[in-house]
């Protein structure tokens, strides 16, 4: 890996780059899914490549090969510097990047057991036998698992004399159980919805969900849906489970502090940000019980978000995003610190994959803890309705106004939990509802979330970002709009 | 300036294809598969993308894939590298037949097609393929610098790229297929307006970045200062591509799988008035406006499909598997095995109308006009009810006439609904949109279009 980022290097700089760096990485895939009883998908994949971005003539160029091969490496830096002198034929300025030290270091995240030594037949038999549970129950009409594993082993290399080896695995599973009925239909998802939990480990994560253990209880739960009570409209009282409030955060702060996007450069896709940045320190973003960091550090868990250095070589950090209540941080770059005064980047750039540009993404975007027992939250709630486990999320292009729905809620009256309640829905302004929270729980039921499918950039690249958060209450939010007439 | 310009069969071109497949299928043999497919495919795509009237993004991206599928008594598994030498191609075949063996017997698995015979599309253009950074780059100044002049701001990108494939298989089936594609899109920013238009095609010199940069322009003017409507039911005239990132919601319906899994908004509701009396779809990859390969994931012909006739869904698609199941035939529209989808229409072509944007807004007392839409999401999958918001140009009209921009709308409106309440159609339009795959649709004006909430800008 070495010597193919040295030779990328070299050429970059030979052709006329002022600064250059090379990410090689090697990403291995294992997918496995059923359905109602029989395997779907069985497969694994590997990918091996070069990115190499560069600045010359004061612009941007970035190009991307897996002809690892000395003339192909060759041929692609070359191109990566013809693309940054054709980028400067409408640059405005010159590329200024903060300083950052450099690094020669070797990181890998820890686990207990390589998911890819494990017996693909091993892993089926799991998901095949929570498959067989969720369809013992009458009513159930899709039964289906998944299990995926990731391995990305990468080399940063710069100009500046950084080099950095870094090697992640990543683990996730989940089940649902669908049911369709008169005009209805249900599903209930463990541990999460849209592929269950994902984190930077290893098989352990499989074992300790115990899928077929709580298979029973969704696909029960799934069926009762049908004959549980409409979500009531008006304004109410909430309480969000955790991972609910995982992707809360994700959608109404994650995006919104990502300072591209502040800037105008997502403008054409993703969108810009409400967040500009006169509104940096000054705006009260929540109540003053919202403490919400960017960490991707080991020490924060073992997230999507984690790791040692990010994409340009710029070592993990934790960033106050909101502190007690106030906005504190944006997510930023070597190219974009600057804009909001600060002197060294925050570390949050990251690539799908070797074919891709590193760009701002989130990292572990996590909630603090609060100090509330869930029971004792519970008994001093006298009406309201819990939403559990995400089903449908929407936030407009500014990430002001949102809209989520929950697969299942739960009636919430004199301080104790009801009945059941089916197509949860709420909605409301980002910076009203954070400031309209008024419990969080504590750490004992905090959970890191992992979102393996977060979508930016052009071309579209995926990322798995964390979202650490406990079950928290809102007041006086907006309730069951999605189904109004 | 280096000559940067790729050469018409870069790495991975017909020629490299076919050797890899070749090897392949002959590694798979020595090694027990006893049925063998492989899909090579190779690509090359650059994408320059500019913001704040400048280039911000310049990137080019060379890939190549081989995806092997092995079969072994009765069990299937894919195993995929892009890695092109003798060892990495043995070690992805032995894995593909390692998965197959240790997982349990697919009843539904059917042998491999034989060589299959295809209706042929055109759809690789050589202009497209010699794009070079600096023409994309001479397009995209031209259009900052109208923004400059206009006091506007600017961004969007500017695509263009070629993918190479074939499909092959141990007993015989080989099915190639090459496409160049280009694509321009552009947002154009005023201090509290903003407005966007997008196209895309095989061919870059359909492409007009400057009219799209002007439609775009006038847009952002016209909507300047918007004004907060009240949320509720409005006539509402749908431009393409807002119609298109709505009803591309409901292409899994069609499958097959999705009735025997009980997951299509269609349960129950197939042969039966659905939709209004001028609502016909058919799923067609050979229609001038379509893009895409004339074979599905098994190498199956893909078919010309009627789904909905006169506002009654008749027909579904299914993959081999699927129509044995369901007593069918299959139509070539199966994904690559192994999956749990089973198959989907990929190449929707909604029936046009003849009433142009202007007729629709001269003929509407009080509506909203809409550009695009953004974050959709399903919020009940069997009545269909998708939220999501305006966005990039959204008008109040009034007495005829456009009387000036709003704040964007958050909706919650049934698909089933909107296509039951079309009051005029217009010409169907190869329409890009950003939640949808591209597909052939008209302007809507609809009825009753529920909006929710407003937003604050």
């Amino acid at each position: 890996m070495q010597d193919l980022a040295n030779l990328a290097l070299d050429t970059a700089k030979r052709r006329g780059a002022s600064y250059a760096d090379a990410r090689v990485m090697d990403i291995r895939h294992r997918d496995i899914a059923v359905k109602n009883g029989e395997v779907g998908t069985l497969a694994e994949s590997e990918s091996l490549g070069i990115g190499i971005r560069v600045v010359a003539g004061g612009a941007w160029g970035f190009a991307s090969t897996d002809r690892l091969t000395r003339e192909g490496v060759q041929a692609c830096a070359a191109e990566a510097v013809a693309i940054a002198k054709a980028s400067a034929l409408a640059k405005r300025e010159n590329v200024a990047l903060a300083p950052e030290a450099t690094y020669v270091d070797t990181w890998q995240n820890p686990f207990l057991k390589d998911p890819f030594r494990i017996p693909v037949e091993r892993q089926i038999e799991v998901l095949l036998a929570a498959d067989e549970e969720m369809r013992r129950v009458k009513g159930v009409t899709v039964a289906e698992g998944s299990m995926s594993f990731r391995r990305i082993e990468q080399l940063f290399a710069s100009s500046s004399g950084s080099s950095i080896h870094q090697i992640k695995m990543q683990s996730g599973a989940g089940i649902v159980a669908t049911s369709f009925a008169g005009t209805e239909i249900q599903k209930r998802s463990y541990p999460n919805s849209f592929g269950g939990q994902h984190m930077l480990q290893g098989y352990e994560l499989v074992e300790s969900l115990d899928l077929p253990a709580n298979a029973g209880r969704m696909a029960e739960e799934c069926v009762a849906l049908h004959s549980a009570a409409q979500c009531p409209e008006g304004q109410h009282t909430i309480i969000l489970d955790s991972s609910q409030l995982g992707l809360q955060i994700h959608e109404s702060i994650g995006h919104p502090i990502e300072l591209d996007r502040v800037l105008g450069q997502e403008a054409n896709f993703a969108g810009m940000s409400f967040l500009t940045t006169e509104k940096l320190r000054k705006l009260k973003y929540g109540s003053d019980i919202v403490n919400v960091v960017a960490d991707a550090r080991l020490e924060h868990g073992p997230g999507l978000g984690t790791f040692a250095y990010d994409d340009e070589g710029v070592p993990a950090q934790c960033t106050p995003i909101i502190t007690n209540g106030l906005f504190t941080g944006y997510l930023s770059n070597r190219e974009t610190a600057a804009s909001v005064g600060e002197k060294r980047s925050g570390g949050t750039m990251r690539c799908e994959s070797w074919n891709r540009l590193p760009m701002i993404r989130m990292t572990n975007i996590s909630i603090n803890p609060g100090t509330w027992k869930y029971d004792d939250l519970i008994a001093d709630t006298d009406d309201a309705v819990l939403m559990e486990t995400n089903r449908s999320w929407s936030i407009d292009d500014r990430r002001y106004h949102f809209q989520f729905s929950t697969e299942i809620g739960w009636e919430i009256k004199g301080g104790k939990k009801g009945r059941m309640i089916k197509n949860p829905s709420y909605s409301g302004i980002t910076t009203e509802f954070w400031n309209s929270c008024d419990a969080i729980c504590s750490r004992d039921y905090w959970t890191l979330w992992g979102t393996p499918n977060c979508g930016k950039g052009q071309p579209m690249q995926t990322m798995g970002t964390g979202h650490g958060a406990s079950p928290a209450r809102f007041r006086n939010v907006k309730v069951g709009v999605a189904f109004a007439k | 300036m280096p000559n940067t310009k790729r050469k018409s069969s870069p790495r991975g071109g017909p020629a490299e294809l076919e050797r890899i497949a070749e090897r392949v299928l002959k590694l798979g043999k020595e090694r027990g598969s006893h049925e063998t497919e492989v899909d090579v495919s190779s690509g090359v795509d650059a994408l320059t993308r500019f913001a704040n009237n400048t280039i911000h993004q310049n990137v080019a991206e060379q890939i190549l894939s081989i995806s092997v599928r092995a079969v072994v008594d009765g069990h299937t598994a894919r195993a995929t590298t892009n890695k092109t030498d003798d060892e990495s191609l043995a070690r992805t075949v032995a894995a593909a037949v390692s998965l197959a063996r240790n997982q349990p017997e697919n009843p539904d698995l059917l042998p491999m097609l034989r060589a299959q015979k295809y209706q042929k599309v055109s759809r690789f253009v050589a202009a497209t393929a010699a794009t070079t950074p600096e023409e994309r780059a001479r397009a995209v100044t031209r259009v900052c610098k109208m923004a400059d002049k206009a006091k506007q701001t600017a961004a969007g990108i500017f695509v263009s790229g070629q993918t190479h494939s074939l499909l092959a298989n141990s007993k015989g089936l080989a099915a190639r297929y090459e496409q160049t594609r280009s694509e321009f899109s552009v947002t154009i920013l005023e201090e509290n307006s903003s407005g966007w238009a997008k196209s895309n095609s095989p061919d870059i010199r359909t492409i007009d970045p400057d009219a799209l940069a002007e439609s775009a322009s006038r847009k952002a003017t016209a909507s300047r200062a918007p004004r907060e409507l009240p949320p509720g039911h409005y006539t509402t005239i749908l431009e393409p591509s807002a119609v298109l990132d709505l009803v591309g919601f409901l292409f899994y319906d069609f499958a097959g799988t999705a009735i025997l899994d009980k997951r299509s908004c269609l349960t129950g509701r197939l042969g039966k008035k659905l939709f209004g009396e001028n609502i016909n779809l058919w799923d067609d990859v050979y229609h001038p406006f379509q893009t895409g390969a004339p074979f599905d994931g098994e190498g199956l012909p893909r078919q010309k499909v009627l789904l909905v006739d006169r506002g009654v869904p008749k027909n579904l698609v299914y993959s081999r598997a699927t129509a044995k199941k369901m007593k069918a035939k299959p139509t070539g529209h199966g994904f690559s095995l192994p999956n749990d989808y089973g198959e989907a229409p990929m190449n929707l072509v909604f029936a046009g109308g003849d009433k142009s944007t202007d007729e629709m807004i001269r003929t509407t007392e009080r509506g909203i006009l809409v550009t695009r839409l953004w974050y959709i999401r399903e919020v009940d999958p069997y009545e269909k009810i998708l939220t999501g918001t305006t966005r990039d140009g959204t008008f109040l009209i009034e007495n005829g006439k456009v009387a000036g921009g709003i704040r964007n709308f958050r909706f919650n409106q049934s698909v089933i609904e909107t296509l039951s309440n079309v009051e005029m159609l217009g010409p169907a339009v190869r329409a890009a949109g950003e939640e949808s795959f591209e597909m052939v649709v008209p302007a809507m004006k609809v009825r009753d279009f529920h909006f929710s909430e407003a937003t604050k800008f």
